[in-house]
């Protein structure tokens, strides 16, 4: 497949040129760091509360901002002003990393607000936490959507209408609470053993609920850059702007879309800067536009202008993780299980008792990274490929995790136990009231019986 | 193959390793000899022919042996050591010694020699001594490799390779840096390292032993390979698991109280688990050099009622107290294998082992921390105690992970070293 592609490319593109539909490329972005924990033993538990490494985390940003966002937007921006209407870009920030952001890179977000300012921007809508949620509380999960929406239409000025969970991860059920929710479109997946036959280059709607479309990512394009653009021996290196575009105008002349989905630190932090991943940026959205034949849209606007070709279910959980594209990194084992299973049991307890700080926490610690982290799922190949993951093993990156979590518990029982009680005393004066209500109105009705009663006897 | 103990005679892992790899190289069709300085007679002899060195005739006026004792005359050590010879020798020895023969024609004459085979203070002379039974060995019996356990063996190897020309192994279960920290006896490693320098091939027990050979002995790399042990299967497994008779949860050690096997670590956890748990209790299971400087630690700390000792334990008191814990560690300094805790997780017992352990190569399902982070290792228990899923994970994969952990494996690999050799 690979070596025809070589092959053809030899002959120029612009003789075999493609008549047809002009093709919709999709470029979407994600931005995401988790709060990394810090190393919190058991004696800690009651004693401390600061379960994050706020120095790893800073220096994580920080390296991923000036490595990565930073460049990447500048090069983002210089397209948008340059190509204006014909350039799309889209980007899925999790709520967390706005947060970091905020925190310890803001000028990222100044970066991205300018971005936002010249209208080629789409932002998508996700949980705000980057959590699982979705696979165990519908409750929680419309709850963390909806505050990552607001999140980002205060800092963006516009509310998302399109939609990508968590690493991906979609399944019918979770489809259907996303179109419950308002969303036009959805990001998932192109994964083989979903589409069978069929190709990712078309719009799909969802089976069960069909005014939800679909854009599925083609994952062959996609992780030639994310994964592959810098390998040596790679049979296609070196991957040239010219190379890439050929590839695509290869394509199927019927394909309409091209869904070009990947984590944002591709650009200098997967592919670093030496190897000239953003030059090909710059060169690849120029000969694109200049090729006449591709339209960069946002997943709304294809959304709107293609109609879906299909409609595609997913019986399972699909995500954008490994070779078998399922939920097996984060809930493979039973440590994984019981994380997630303790991390929703005090759920409505947490919401109860409104404390801000704790909910911050908790959704600090929903974060699907921590999951990851305690991943056996490699024992048997005998490696253990973390990539950078700060436990030295899962069962290290689990006691971590539960000790955090424990001492959390006993902040939510403790702030619980305080709302509780002024709550006992609201509702015993509430309760006096009412009684002492009730006591006024029998009296009132007794007045008036005995005064219906007077009446009565001088009617007689 | 020379070795200095064998079950049931034994006192530490070497004794074990020896029975284990014996049997897997039994089921390779290989025949083998093994000579001990000491048979006891309730050895297991049906399938292995062992050789006691005891019995071993050696004859004095052969000129081949004179030369033979002034050779080995460099490790003789303190002169005033007299072979351990009965009562009634030792009596006679004593007393002609009063008159001033010389102990060296004493020796010399002796035929036979009765080895005690423990770990005596006259070791070095019974290390000597066996080097002679190693060339009278090597005189009157026919066999193809010499395969040496452990330095106590190395010079009798070494000697019978003189002696036949026949490829020698030595195979390093423990190095003296193991046994001795930095504070190393010249003469044990002088021995290691003439075994090493001479043998054609070095088998050590875990790549952890395997750099210590290459850079602490300076033996070249092409002729060391890892070899790791393997575990006999448990039968305890099937007796079920023995009801403790308290409440709490138990966290054991099992060893030797050696510098070697970090005892003190262990200590130092338990005191921190104890500070906000009390519903726990640490046994400390073995004895050794350090046992009362151990117990008087943990009545320093203060958490005498909640730390046990029970001194040595052998058998069925062994899977007793496995049977019993909760958790094991094993917080060793330098352990060049280790194959206390797959016994434990035999008996479903997680673990918590040191990374400076040969075993730590080889499990998964396993909590590994370095011996001196007392902070983790108290973590590690903790955790162990407090979230379920982890120990249910262990007990799980744990036990298949160990029965994978076969001798068999091991015995095949000495195979093909062997072949290997006398392919050369």
């Amino acid at each position: 497949m690979q070596e025809k592609k070589s092959k053809t490319y030899t002959s120029s593109y612009s003789t075999d040129k493609i008549s047809g539909i002009m093709k919709s490329i999709s470029l979407y972005f994600q931005v995401h760091q988790p709060f990394r924990l810090r190393t919190y033993r058991f004696f800690d538990i009651g004693n401390k509360h600061n379960y994050f490494d706020e120095y790893s985390n800073r220096v994580a940003i920080q390296n991923a901002a000036f490595k990565s966002y930073l460049p990447a937007n500048e090069i983002m921006l210089g397209l948008a002003k340059k190509h204006g209407e014909k350039f799309r870009v889209t980007f899925g920030i999790s709520g967390i990393a706005l947060a970091q952001l905020q925190a310890y890179a803001p000028e990222v977000l100044d970066s991205f607000r300018k971005l936002a300012d010249t209208g080629c921007v789409e932002f998508l809508g996700e949980t705000y936490a980057h959590s699982l949620a979705a696979i165990k509380s519908h409750a929680e999960f419309t709850r963390q959507v909806a505050k990552h929406s607001d999140a980002i239409e205060s800092l963006f000025g516009k509310r998302p209408t399109s939609f990508r969970n968590t690493e991906l991860v979609i399944s019918d059920e979770i489809a259907g609470i996303v179109a419950d929710m308002g969303f036009k479109a959805l990001v998932a997946e192109g994964a083989k053993h979903i589409l069978g036959w069929k190709s990712p280059n078309y719009l799909y709607c969802s089976t069960m609920y069909p005014k939800l479309k679909i854009l599925l990512r083609n994952f062959p394009l996609s992780d030639d850059l994310s994964f592959r653009f810098s390998e040596q021996n790679w049979i296609e290196f070196p991957l040239t702007a010219e190379k890439y575009l050929h590839w695509l105008m290869n394509l199927n002349p019927a394909d309409e879309l091209v869904n070009l989905f990947m984590p944002y630190e591709t650009f200098g932090l997967y592919q670093p800067a030496s190897s000239g991943i953003f030059n090909f940026l710059n060169a690849f959205v120029d000969q694109t536009i200049a090729s006449g034949n591709f339209a960069f849209s946002s997943p709304s606007e294809v959304a709107e202008n293609h109609q879906p070709i299909s409609g595609v279910s997913f019986p399972f959980p699909v995500s954008w993780a490994d070779e078998e594209r399922d939920l097996t990194s984060w809930l493979g084992n039973d440590l994984q299980k019981e994380a997630l299973n303790k991390l929703h049991q005090f759920e409505d307890m947490i919401l109860k008792c409104k404390n801000a700080a704790i909910i911050q926490d908790w959704e600090k610690l929903q974060t699907s990274d921590h999951l990851y982290y305690m991943s056996t799922k490699w024992f048997s190949d005998g490696v253990i490929v973390r990539n950078s993951s700060p436990f030295s093993s899962p069962y290290d990156a689990f006691i971590n995790f539960m000790n955090c979590l424990s001492d959390l518990m006993l902040r939510v029982e403790s702030a619980c136990n305080e709302a509780d009680t002024a709550g006992n005393f609201l509702l015993k004066t509430k309760t006096l009231k009412q009684t002492s209500q009730k006591a006024a109105q029998v009296k009132a009705l007794k007045n008036s019986a005995s005064a219906k009663q007077k009446k009565a006897r001088r009617i007689i | 193959m020379f070795g200095w103990e064998f079950p049931p005679h034994i006192s530490g892992g070497l004794g074990t390793a020896c029975y284990g790899l014996t049997k897997a190289l039994l089921k390779q069709d290989l025949d083998l000899l093994f000579v001990v300085p000491k048979a006891y007679g309730d050895e297991e002899t049906d399938t292995i022919r062992l050789i006691n060195a005891s019995e071993v005739v050696i004859n004095t006026r052969d000129e081949q042996y004179a030369r033979l004792m002034s050779r080995l005359s460099y490790i003789t050590i303190d002169s005033t050591l007299i072979p351990y010879a009965g009562d009634e020798e030792y009596y006679q020895i004593t007393s002609q010694l009063d008159q001033g023969t010389s102990l060296e024609k004493l020796i010399l004459n002796t035929q036979k020699f009765e080895f005690a085979g423990g770990y005596g203070k006259n070791l070095m002379e019974e290390v000597r001594r066996y080097a002679l039974v190693g060339a009278e060995v090597a005189r009157q019996y026919q066999f193809d490799i010499i395969h040496a356990h452990d330095w106590l063996t190395y010079l009798a190897g070494i000697e019978a390779a003189r002696i036949s020309g026949k490829p020698l192994v030595v195979h390093m279960h423990a190095t003296e840096f193991d046994r001795s920290g930095e504070n190393i006896n010249r003469q044990v490693y002088d021995i290691e390292s003439v075994g090493m320098e001479a043998a054609d091939m070095v088998i050590a027990v875990s790549n952890l032993t395997r750099n210590i050979v290459i850079s602490r002995y300076g033996i070249s790399p092409d002729k060391v390979v890892a070899v790791h042990n393997g575990v006999e299967p448990s039968e305890f497994a099937t007796y079920g698991r023995f009801e403790k008779s308290v409440d709490d949860k138990i966290v054991t050690f099992l060893g030797r109280i050696t510098f070697q096997k970090g005892p003190e670590y262990f200590i130092e956890a338990a005191y921190k688990v104890l500070k906000t748990n009390n519903q726990v209790r640490f046994v400390m299971a073995g004895s050794g050099d350090m046992f009362r400087k151990m117990i008087r630690r943990v009545a320093r700390l203060g958490i005498s009622h909640r730390f046990h000792f029970t001194g040595f334990l052998r058998g069925e008191d062994v899977d007793r107290m496995f049977g019993m814990s909760d958790v094991y560690v094993m917080p060793s300094v330098s352990e060049p294998f280790g194959i206390s805790p797959l016994e434990a997780m035999q008996s479903n017992v997680p673990v918590i082992i040191s990374k400076q352990s040969g075993v730590a190569e080889v499990l998964k399902y396993a909590i590994k921390v370095d011996f001196w982070d007392i902070d983790a290792m108290a973590d590690a228990i903790h955790g162990l105690l407090h979230y379920n899923a982890l120990p249910e994970m262990f007990k799980r994969h744990g036990k298949a992970e160990v029965e994978d952990l076969k001798w068999d494996h091991a015995g095949k690999k000495v195979k093909n070293i062997y072949f290997e050799l006398l392919n050369r």
